[in-house]
Protein backbone atom coordinates (compact mmCIF):
# COMPACT_ATOMS: atom_id res chain seq x y z
CA UNK A 1 0.00 0.00 0.00
CA UNK A 2 3.13 2.35 0.98
CA UNK A 3 4.24 2.54 -2.75
CA UNK A 4 0.76 3.63 -3.92
CA UNK A 5 1.42 7.03 -1.78
CA UNK A 6 2.75 9.38 -4.36
CA UNK A 7 -0.21 7.71 -6.72
CA UNK A 8 -3.06 8.93 -3.90
CA UNK A 9 -1.91 11.92 -3.19
CA UNK A 10 -2.62 12.75 -6.69
CA UNK A 11 -5.73 10.96 -6.75
CA UNK A 12 -6.61 13.37 -3.18
CA UNK A 13 -6.17 16.15 -5.52
CA UNK A 14 -8.03 15.02 -8.29
CA UNK A 15 -11.22 13.94 -6.47
CA UNK A 16 -10.79 17.19 -4.31
CA UNK A 17 -10.96 19.40 -7.53
CA UNK A 18 -13.70 17.48 -9.18
CA UNK A 19 -16.96 18.86 -7.99
CA UNK A 20 -15.54 22.22 -9.34
CA UNK A 21 -16.34 20.65 -12.66
CA UNK A 22 -19.93 20.00 -11.96
CA UNK A 23 -20.96 22.33 -8.80
CA UNK A 24 -19.06 25.36 -9.95
CA UNK A 25 -19.62 24.60 -13.38
CA UNK A 26 -16.07 25.10 -14.40
CA UNK A 27 -16.50 23.11 -17.23
CA UNK A 28 -12.37 22.12 -17.28
CA UNK A 29 -12.69 18.53 -18.23
CA UNK A 30 -15.39 18.92 -20.72
CA UNK A 31 -12.99 21.52 -22.57
CA UNK A 32 -10.34 19.22 -22.64
CA UNK A 33 -8.64 20.03 -25.57
CA UNK A 34 -8.39 23.97 -24.48
CA UNK A 35 -6.94 22.43 -21.31
CA UNK A 36 -4.10 20.15 -22.92
CA UNK A 37 -3.44 22.94 -25.35
CA UNK A 38 -2.68 25.59 -22.35
CA UNK A 39 -1.05 22.49 -20.00
CA UNK A 40 1.26 20.40 -22.71
CA UNK A 41 3.79 22.91 -23.55
CA UNK A 42 4.18 23.87 -20.33
CA UNK A 43 4.32 20.57 -18.65
CA UNK A 44 6.90 19.49 -21.35
CA UNK A 45 9.56 22.13 -20.27
CA UNK A 46 8.90 21.49 -16.85
CA UNK A 47 8.87 18.11 -16.94
CA UNK A 48 12.87 18.40 -18.86
CA UNK A 49 13.61 20.79 -16.49
CA UNK A 50 12.97 17.75 -13.35
CA UNK A 51 14.55 15.28 -15.81
CA UNK A 52 17.96 17.33 -15.94
CA UNK A 53 17.20 17.60 -12.11
CA UNK A 54 17.17 14.22 -11.27
CA UNK A 55 20.12 12.90 -13.61
CA UNK A 56 22.15 15.65 -11.67
CA UNK A 57 21.13 13.90 -8.25
CA UNK A 58 19.18 17.21 -7.34
CA UNK A 59 16.66 15.34 -5.95
CA UNK A 60 15.36 12.07 -5.87
CA UNK A 61 12.38 9.79 -5.25
CA UNK A 62 12.39 7.24 -2.53
CA UNK A 63 11.06 4.06 -4.12
CA UNK A 64 9.14 3.00 -1.01
CA UNK A 65 6.13 5.92 -2.09
CA UNK A 66 6.45 4.72 -5.66
CA UNK A 67 4.73 2.24 -7.84
CA UNK A 68 7.61 1.86 -9.34
CA UNK A 69 6.47 2.46 -12.88
CA UNK A 70 8.92 4.69 -14.86
CA UNK A 71 8.52 7.14 -17.46
CA UNK A 72 12.30 7.37 -18.57
CA UNK A 73 13.78 8.13 -15.40
CA UNK A 74 10.86 9.93 -14.01
CA UNK A 75 8.78 7.68 -12.09
CA UNK A 76 5.00 8.04 -14.11
CA UNK A 77 3.90 9.78 -10.56
CA UNK A 78 5.95 12.90 -11.25
CA UNK A 79 5.10 12.89 -14.88
CA UNK A 80 1.42 13.14 -13.87
CA UNK A 81 2.68 15.48 -11.50
CA UNK A 82 2.36 17.95 -14.08
CA UNK A 83 -0.43 17.30 -15.50
CA UNK A 84 -2.88 16.79 -12.35
CA UNK A 85 -1.80 19.87 -10.47
CA UNK A 86 -2.53 22.76 -13.59
CA UNK A 87 -5.89 21.14 -14.29
CA UNK A 88 -6.53 21.43 -10.43
CA UNK A 89 -5.19 25.33 -10.96
CA UNK A 90 -7.68 26.14 -13.90
CA UNK A 91 -10.48 24.31 -12.24
CA UNK A 92 -9.91 26.32 -8.95
CA UNK A 93 -9.53 29.81 -11.62
CA UNK A 94 -12.87 28.69 -13.45
CA UNK A 95 -14.81 27.80 -9.75
CA UNK A 96 -13.45 31.57 -8.60
CA UNK A 97 -15.16 33.07 -11.36
CA UNK A 98 -18.40 31.15 -10.94
CA UNK A 99 -18.49 32.12 -6.99
CA UNK A 100 -17.47 35.72 -8.22
CA UNK A 101 -18.49 36.69 -11.76
CA UNK A 102 -18.57 40.06 -10.95
CA UNK A 103 -14.61 41.01 -9.59
CA UNK A 104 -13.15 41.69 -13.41
CA UNK A 105 -15.90 42.54 -15.18
CA UNK A 106 -16.33 45.22 -12.46
CA UNK A 107 -12.63 46.29 -12.92
CA UNK A 108 -13.12 45.95 -16.67
CA UNK A 109 -16.05 48.92 -16.29
CA UNK A 110 -14.16 50.84 -13.92
CA UNK A 111 -11.10 51.36 -16.14
CA UNK A 112 -13.50 52.18 -18.90
CA UNK A 113 -14.64 55.03 -16.94
CA UNK A 114 -10.90 56.14 -16.10
CA UNK A 115 -10.24 56.46 -19.80
CA UNK A 116 -10.25 59.50 -21.17
CA UNK A 117 -12.75 60.82 -23.12
CA UNK B 1 22.70 31.69 -3.73
CA UNK B 2 22.34 28.26 -5.24
CA UNK B 3 21.67 27.63 -9.04
CA UNK B 4 18.27 25.83 -7.97
CA UNK B 5 17.30 29.22 -6.18
CA UNK B 6 18.40 31.32 -8.84
CA UNK B 7 16.27 29.38 -11.49
CA UNK B 8 13.45 29.34 -9.03
CA UNK B 9 13.28 33.60 -8.62
CA UNK B 10 14.04 33.52 -12.58
CA UNK B 11 10.77 30.86 -13.10
CA UNK B 12 8.89 33.73 -11.40
CA UNK B 13 10.09 36.59 -13.63
CA UNK B 14 9.82 34.59 -16.48
CA UNK B 15 5.94 33.84 -16.00
CA UNK B 16 5.39 37.52 -15.22
CA UNK B 17 6.94 38.46 -18.30
CA UNK B 18 5.41 35.71 -20.31
CA UNK B 19 1.60 37.24 -19.09
CA UNK B 20 2.94 40.63 -19.54
CA UNK B 21 4.39 41.02 -23.03
CA UNK B 22 3.46 37.92 -24.71
CA UNK B 23 -0.02 36.46 -24.00
CA UNK B 24 -1.42 40.11 -21.92
CA UNK B 25 -4.33 38.61 -20.49
CA UNK B 26 -4.20 41.04 -18.00
CA UNK B 27 -4.01 38.41 -15.81
CA UNK B 28 -1.77 39.65 -12.73
CA UNK B 29 -4.39 42.39 -12.75
CA UNK B 30 -6.92 40.67 -12.78
CA UNK B 31 -8.62 39.65 -8.55
CA UNK B 32 -10.10 36.39 -9.84
CA UNK B 33 -6.27 35.00 -10.34
CA UNK B 34 -4.53 36.20 -7.24
CA UNK B 35 -7.77 34.51 -5.33
CA UNK B 36 -7.24 31.54 -6.93
CA UNK B 37 -3.52 31.71 -6.36
CA UNK B 38 -4.51 31.99 -2.68
CA UNK B 39 -6.60 28.96 -2.70
CA UNK B 40 -3.48 26.76 -4.98
CA UNK B 41 -0.89 28.07 -2.98
CA UNK B 42 -2.59 26.65 0.67
CA UNK B 43 -2.85 23.08 -1.25
CA UNK B 44 0.32 23.43 -2.52
CA UNK B 45 2.01 23.69 1.35
CA UNK B 46 -0.43 20.46 1.75
CA UNK B 47 0.40 18.29 -1.22
CA UNK B 48 4.29 19.42 -1.08
CA UNK B 49 4.16 18.91 2.95
CA UNK B 50 3.35 15.25 1.90
CA UNK B 51 5.34 14.69 -0.62
CA UNK B 52 8.69 16.07 1.19
CA UNK B 53 7.41 15.89 4.90
CA UNK B 54 7.07 11.86 4.52
CA UNK B 55 10.61 12.18 2.26
CA UNK B 56 8.83 10.75 -1.14
CA UNK B 57 10.50 12.95 -2.60
CA UNK B 58 14.51 14.07 -1.23
CA UNK B 59 16.56 17.22 -1.66
CA UNK B 60 20.24 16.97 -1.81
CA UNK B 61 21.15 19.96 1.01
CA UNK B 62 23.60 21.32 -0.85
CA UNK B 63 21.57 22.45 -4.46
CA UNK B 64 18.89 23.93 -2.19
CA UNK B 65 19.16 27.23 0.23
CA UNK B 66 17.59 25.45 3.00
CA UNK B 67 14.60 27.72 3.74
CA UNK B 68 11.75 25.14 4.02
CA UNK B 69 8.19 26.26 4.46
CA UNK B 70 6.07 23.26 5.66
CA UNK B 71 8.91 20.73 4.87
CA UNK B 72 9.42 22.07 1.15
CA UNK B 73 12.34 24.07 0.29
CA UNK B 74 11.19 27.08 -0.06
CA UNK B 75 12.62 27.59 -3.70
CA UNK B 76 8.98 25.33 -4.78
CA UNK B 77 6.81 28.71 -3.99
CA UNK B 78 8.49 30.34 -6.95
CA UNK B 79 8.39 27.21 -9.49
CA UNK B 80 4.68 26.60 -8.14
CA UNK B 81 3.89 30.08 -8.88
CA UNK B 82 5.32 29.59 -12.47
CA UNK B 83 3.75 26.55 -13.73
CA UNK B 84 0.55 27.83 -12.32
CA UNK B 85 0.36 30.98 -13.84
CA UNK B 86 1.95 30.20 -16.95
CA UNK B 87 -0.96 27.32 -17.20
CA UNK B 88 -3.56 29.88 -16.35
CA UNK B 89 -2.43 32.31 -19.12
CA UNK B 90 -2.67 30.15 -21.65
CA UNK B 91 -5.93 28.90 -20.52
CA UNK B 92 -7.42 32.70 -20.89
CA UNK B 93 -5.42 33.32 -23.77
CA UNK B 94 -6.74 30.20 -25.49
CA UNK B 95 -10.23 31.38 -24.12
CA UNK B 96 -10.58 34.19 -26.19
CA UNK B 97 -8.96 32.79 -29.45
CA UNK B 98 -12.15 30.39 -29.06
CA UNK B 99 -14.27 33.25 -28.94
CA UNK B 100 -12.49 34.82 -31.83
CA UNK B 101 -13.07 31.67 -33.74
CA UNK B 102 -9.26 30.80 -34.42
CA UNK B 103 -9.40 27.51 -32.38
CA UNK B 104 -12.03 25.28 -32.84
CA UNK B 105 -14.03 24.79 -30.06
CA UNK B 106 -14.43 21.58 -28.32
CA UNK B 107 -17.91 21.03 -28.90
CA UNK B 108 -20.71 23.01 -30.47
CA UNK B 109 -21.80 23.99 -26.88
CA UNK B 110 -19.01 25.16 -25.37
CA UNK B 111 -18.20 26.81 -29.04
CA UNK B 112 -20.75 29.54 -28.97
CA UNK B 113 -20.63 31.74 -25.99
CA UNK B 114 -24.27 32.92 -24.90
CA UNK B 115 -24.52 36.17 -23.60
CA UNK B 116 -23.52 35.95 -19.50
CA UNK B 117 -21.10 35.83 -16.73
CA UNK B 118 -19.13 32.90 -19.33
CA UNK B 119 -18.55 35.49 -21.87
CA UNK B 120 -16.56 37.95 -19.05
CA UNK B 121 -12.87 37.44 -18.97
CA UNK B 122 -10.03 38.88 -17.02
CA UNK B 123 -9.80 42.43 -18.94
CA UNK B 124 -12.46 41.67 -21.17
CA UNK B 125 -13.97 45.21 -21.65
Amino acid sequence: MQQWTYALVLLGCLLCTLPLEFVFRARVYRRWTRALAAIAPVAAVFLVWDYLAVQAGWWWFDPAYVTGAFIGTLPVEEVSFFLVVPVCAILAYEGVRFVRPNWDRQRAADRATDEPV
Amino acid sequence: MTFYTAASVLAVVVAVLLDLLVWRTGLLRSRTFWATYAIVLFFQFIVNGILTGLKIVQYDPAVILGLRVFYAPVEDIGFGFALVTIVLSRWVKLGRKVRAGNLDADSPKTGTVKPGRRAAGPTDA
